[in-house]
């Protein structure tokens, strides 16, 4: 397979597979409007996985729906981040927080670039995703500087996937050989200079590491990507070509 | 033989399902009309990634084609990315009149903490007014309520 369709079946299954992660909100967040929003932010993130599961599809001659509901674990190249379970309120702010801030450095790059459906892609999210980084700005500052217990919960959630980001600024020989692909070890910085600002002024202290989990571009994911992937696929995979 | 401009016209009279007062071309969601041979493409463009109205455009639209007798298809672009500066101040007015807040011109881009802007509650007219949520009934819309009229209401917001 070209090298253009292994990244671009990054960037999707990473849209995918938080898409499914958010949607699990649906009905189960603390609040009603906060059902909405992440509904919301879901289905942002999912239009972003069909147009890009529709692009890396089309080199090859499958389908979005073939890529998302018939490809096996070991096929899927997202993140770690994106796949572990959903945890408390604060765990997912957390993540929402470190994940979005990642995806709009590397959109904003994305979209000058020289591929058009990816720079097409990119340039309409980068804008859906600075709504969702302000969302969870705003969530991670009132929670850790809000009661004795959710600051406790906040801290929990950042330290728990700090191990966990590491991944997401790992280069390799695909993303440096491959023109229209953004580095992402250039994000970092600026990732962690955006981060650590709401992680300060959120009160939480900046969490720690030597640990860093990696292997999800490889294919290589946590026990939960199964149990994950069973909940997505099931329908597609009991019921194949079947319409409505 | 059916002018560009009658096309335009006729397709643009197709109205956003989620929002019904408006037209695809009131919302800039019509792009434009080219030829390929001997087909139209009436290139139409989603607000937002996920949003789930396209495929019912697009269906609403190549049904207008059929009725105009025109042999074409509708293509979705990406690129330039909609923003709601594209709608029309038509548009805005009807937006004002059926309850929603239109986009205020300012557009939330740039460093990761946006301001918060203050809107006029369009059934009442005052400017005291508090957002609820970012997020609203549908991607394009987040939730106010006037502090006057103690009514919610929706903000079509700037993208």
């Amino acid at each position: 397979m070209t090298d253009l369709f292994d990244y671009t079946l990054r960037l999707g299954d990473d849209a995918l597979i938080a898409a499914q992660r958010m949607a699990e909100w649906i009905a189960a967040a603390p609040q009603l409007e906060e059902d909405v929003a992440l509904g919301n932010i879901g289905l942002d993130q999912l239009g972003q996985a069909r147009t890009l599961l529709q692009y890396a599809g089309s080199m090859d001659g499958r389908t979005e729906d073939d890529l998302a509901y018939f490809r096996e674990e070991r096929e899927f190249r997202n993140l770690q981040l994106c796949e572990l379970p959903n945890g408390d309120f604060a765990h997912a702010m957390a993540r929402l927080l470190y994940f979005a801030t990642y995806q709009h450095l590397l959109y904003d790059e994305l979209r000058t670039g020289t591929d058009e459906t990816l720079a097409g892609v990119a340039g309409k999210a980068v804008k859906e995703v600075a709504y969702h980084v302000d969302h969870a700005t705003q969530w991670v500052i009132r929670l850790g500087d809000g009661t004795e217990e959710s600051h406790r919960r906040m801290q929990a959630g950042l330290d728990a996937l700090w191990p966990y980001t590491a991944e997401m600024f790992e280069s390799d020989e695909l993303v440096r050989r491959l023109p229209v692909a953004v580095d992402p070890a250039g994000l970092r910085d600026e990732w962690e200079r955006r981060v650590l600002a709401v992680i300060d002024e959120s009160t939480c202290s900046r969490p720690e590491s030597s640990y860093q989990h990696k292997g999800g571009r490889s294919g290589r994911h946590t026990e939960h990507m199964g149990y994950l992937l069973a909940e997505l696929q099931h329908v597609a995979r009991s019921h194949p070509g079947a319409t409505w | 033989m059916v002018t560009d401009a009658a096309i335009l016209d006729a397709v643009g009279e197709v109205a956003d399902p989620e929002v019904p007062v408006l037209t695809i071309a009131d919302l800039g969601v019509l792009r434009g009309v080219r030829h390929e041979g001997d087909e139209v493409v009436v290139t139409i463009t989603p607000t937002y990634s996920g949003c789930p109205a396209m495929d019912l455009i697009r269906h609403e639209v190549e049904l207008t084609l059929q009725s105009l007798h025109v042999d074409g298809r509708v293509e979705t672009v990406l690129s330039p990315a909609w923003t709601t500066d594209w709608m029309s101040e038509a548009g805005k007015a009807k937006l004002t009149e059926y309850g929603i807040a239109p986009p205020t011109g300012r557009r939330a881009v740039g460093g990761p903490v946006m301001l918060s802007l203050t809107l006029r509650c369009p059934l009442c007219g005052s400017p005291d007014t508090s957002e609820l949520s970012r997020f609203g009934s549908t991607s394009c819309k987040s939730l106010w309520r006037c502090n006057s009229c103690r009514e919610p209401f929706d903000h079509f917001k700037a993208i």
